[in-house]
């Protein structure tokens, strides 16, 4: 019985910023296994920077990225590994241009040759399914915070990807609004590759922990002992870390 | 922030078709410019005047908007009389006043109210986004239509940069004077502005790349025009036509 390649492999990913004498990342492998990765690491360390290389809008120095067992080399192939893999950017302003809520989320869709009826109906039920019903018309910009948040990964979700790179998708946002992204992420199908500092955030939406460490990525061991400190929203009320 | 109170709310205007409000501007727009008649471009004031009111604008807001477009008139006041010439000159105390100027002075504050309040009434009251998508249904280049889109879209992003640097800079005890300090400190805050918009820009684009943008931007479905709004095109044409008509009578 032959297996399925790997939705997505790296192979020995090289890079170094301009203007930058020794290399941010070195080396990285990685195969994609599991569907629910915790990508730790220091500020600075290149989390951001990796996920912008596999998504083919900085190229790496040196290695391979393989989607679906094939090797991604030009702009052509980019296209087409962009269409699977959806990335929520770090800041939500950056991730949405278009004036109402319900031409961004159809702006995806309509790029990938849906019929505007068929881009209005996926984009309706997408913004339904995270709680966004009756946002259609809200205009982006005037959005609060976590509600940009939201739709941004509206915006990706209806593009139906089969893998989510999330940078950082917990900063900034409020307990009830970190919550409601917790249990949208939780009932998600897609795999998904999640960047955060955020360890409870991380240990209720992911399986695995990954770290760049010494401009490598390295896998955490499974069940790590770690501490945390944190303030609970509502005082002392029983809480559940999840696994 | 930059706001568009004018298109908040839920009058006649408000709810008509984009492209039927774009044209019935240009059309009376078009009569009131061109005119050089008294009695147009006053019959014009009171009708144009009369829309607005029906558009329901919020009085404080639409004083200022009016103040700040009759400060360049006022200007006008100022001085056309004084420089116009022609035979009809009135001697006050010292100063020869112009007849013929103070009647261009004159004209020339009702066209500007006239179009003003056109504008206030019928484009006022959409939104920047929709008169860009209107104005592309009604023919104009898709590439300029994208254009005003994201011009507006980036003039957000640039007053929101300058806000936040300027905030920042304030939080650390930066009180403007008249120093070099100052002038150098705004100097940095322009520079950083333009600099951190145009990164912004790079990433918006990126964001869009990824969502498999090619250069074309393809419109989500419109609402049609519906009869009343043919009705309100008929109405505004027909003012126009009244108002080009009058020198005729
Ligand atoms: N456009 C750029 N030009 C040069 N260096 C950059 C650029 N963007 C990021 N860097 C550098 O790359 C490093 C990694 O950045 P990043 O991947 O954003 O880190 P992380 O997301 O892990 O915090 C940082 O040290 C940063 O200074
Ligand atoms: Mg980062």
């Amino acid at each position: 019985m032959t297996t399925l390649p790997p939705l997505l492999e790296l192979r020995n990913i090289s890079y170094s910023s301009p203007g930058q004498s020794s290399p941010l990342l070195e080396g990285v492998n990685f195969i994609l296994r599991e569907g629910r990765i915790g990508l730790i690491g220091p500020n600075g360390s290149g989390k951001t920077t990796l996920f912008q290389i596999i998504m083919g809008l900085l190229k790496a120095d040196a290695g391979e990225i393989l989607l679906q067992g094939k090797v991604m080399e030009q702009e052509k192939d980019f296209r087409k590994l962009r269409r699977k893999l959806g990335f929520l950017f770090q800041d939500s302003d950056d991730q949405l241009f278009s004036p109402t809520v319900l031409e961004d989320v159809a702006f995806g869709p309509l790029n990938l040759g849906a019929s505007p009826e068929e881009a209005q109906k996926i984009s309706i039920s997408t913004l339904e399914h995270l709680g966004l019903k009756g946002f259609e018309e809200r205009i982006t910009h005037r959005l609060s915070g976590g509600e940009k948040k939201l739709v941004a990964l509206a915006t990706i979700l209806s593009m139906q990807p089969k893998l989510l790179l999330l940078d950082e998708p917990s900063n900034n946002l409020d307990p009830t609004t970190r919550e409601r992204l917790i249990k949208i992420l939780r009932g998600l199908d897609q795999a998904h590759i999640i960047i955060s500092h955020d360890l409870d955030f991380l240990a209720s939406t992911c399986t695995q922990l990954y770290a760049i460490q010494d401009r490598q990525l390295v896998r955490c061991e499974d069940k790590q002992v770690h501490s945390h400190e944190h303030i609970h929203p509502y005082g002392d009320k029983p809480h559940q870390h999840g696994t | 922030m930059i706001e568009e109170p004018f298109a908040e709310g839920n009058t006649l205007f408000h709810r008509r078709d984009t492209r039927v409000k774009l044209i019935a501007a240009a059309a009376i727009t078009l009569v009131l410019a061109l005119t050089s008649s008294f009695l147009v471009a006053s019959t014009g004031c009171i009708l144009t005047g009369m829309l607005l009111a029906l558009s329901r604008p919020t009085p404080s807001l639409l004083l200022r908007r009016i103040g700040s477009v009759n400060l360049f008139t006022l200007f006008l006041w100022l001085t056309l009389p004084l420089t116009y010439g022609g035979d009809k000159i009135v001697s006050f105390f010292f100063l020869d006043i112009s007849l013929d100027g103070l009647r261009t002075a004159a004209l020339i504050t009702l066209k500007t109210n006239g179009i003003l309040f056109c504008f206030l009434a019928l484009l006022a009251t959409s939104t920047v986004a929709n008169l860009g998508h209107g104005l592309e249904k009604l023919g104009m280049p898709r590439k300029l239509a994208f254009l005003l889109l994201f011009s507006y879209r980036q003039l957000f992003v640039i007053h929101q940069e300058y806000q936040r640097l300027q905030r920042a800079a304030r939080l650390r005890g930066f009180a403007p004077s008249n120093s070099l300090h100052t002038y150098r400190t705004y100097s940095y805050l322009f520079g950083m502005t333009l600099v951190k918009s145009w990164n912004r820009a790079e990433r918006v684009h990126q964001a869009m790349i990824l969502r498999g943008f090619n250069g074309r931007l393809i419109p989500l479905n419109q609402p049609q025009p519906c009869r009343e709004d043919y009705l309100f095109l008929i109405g505004m044409l027909l003012i126009s036509l009244l108002l080009a008509g009058i020198p005729f009578f």
